[in-house]
């Protein structure tokens, strides 16, 4: 099995297109997890998978099977949802529910916590797509530092400092607007 | 931010965006987008020249229109080369 596996990532390095077609059925689901964990939206996580898939098949000759192929590809797949992220504006990610929420008037408590939730993800929204990702992966999603770490391409200390940077700036971005968290 | 404000942000961050769904998959097979793209870029790839010129037309007219301003008009030569 494990010689197999290898075959199939050697062969990939050589430029086989069976080995591409083969790894994109075993990976594509992971792949699409973690974008949709980036880009919280699934056409567009769809729509990610294909062009990450599409740079990793671009990329098959600086592969390392030694590296293992799931790491590489999620490397890969990160810096596609960053470029979505920064080529995107943020407040078209606000869904209509939430645009709704904040035209109408705050009057009972649900309604305020509703509001309260949509100002933050707004805000949170309009933070620079690094800070954004890390602390999405970090914070909202839970994943491992180490694993956000290396699908960053950083160190776990830089991790931190950006999820840090993240939070001050979402913070800072509430209570200019009059919410203290 | 002291760590008590950071805990206070980050738990109202996962309240106002909570985790996505872990076992999701996509909602329809993806490989038929992706060798419709592989067929695409290969296609663009065997046709070089109109790639070229689709990619160069535009530097083409432009070095065409200067090179025709400067034959008519050969004392705007050190107005282009202030520019330049």
């Amino acid at each position: 099995m494990q010689n197999e596996t290898n075959g199939i990532l050697t062969h990939f390095q050589q430029g086989s297109e069976t080995a591409f077609e083969t790894l994109f059925h075993q990976h594509q689901r992971q792949v699409y997890g973690w974008l949709l964990r980036i880009v919280r939206d699934p056409a567009a996580a769809e729509d990610l998978t294909i062009e990450s898939f599409w740079r990793i098949h671009q990329a098959h000759a600086r592969f390392d099977p030694a590296q293992g192929f799931e790491g590489w590809a999620r490397r890969i797949a990160t810096r596609a949802a960053l470029d979505w992220l920064r080529a995107r504006r943020p407040e078209s990610e606000l869904g209509n529910e939430c645009a709704e929420e904040l035209a109408a008037p705050a009057a009972a408590d649900p309604a305020m916590i509703a509001e309260l939730r949509c100002k933050t993800a707004l805000a949170f929204s309009s933070l620079p797509p690094k800070l954004r990702i890390a602390a999405t992966l970090a914070v909202i999603e839970e994943q491992p530092q180490k694993d956000v770490a290396a699908a960053l391409g950083i160190s776990i200390a830089a991790v931190k400092v950006r999820v840090f940077r993240a939070l001050r700036l979402l913070r800072k971005e509430l209570e200019r607007q009059g919410i203290t968290p | 931010m002291n760590a008590h404000d950071e805990e206070r942000t980050k738990k109202l961050l996962q309240q106002a965006v909570p985790p996505v769904d872990a076992d999701a998959e996509p909602a329809h097979e993806l490989w038929p987008a992706m060798l419709r793209r592989l067929n695409v870029e290969s296609a663009a790839r065997q046709s070089p020249s109109w790639a070229w010129f689709n990619a160069n037309w535009f530097d083409g007219v432009l070095a065409l229109g200067l090179a025709s301003l400067v034959m008519l008009f050969p004392s705007s030569i050190p107005l282009l080369l202030y520019y330049l």
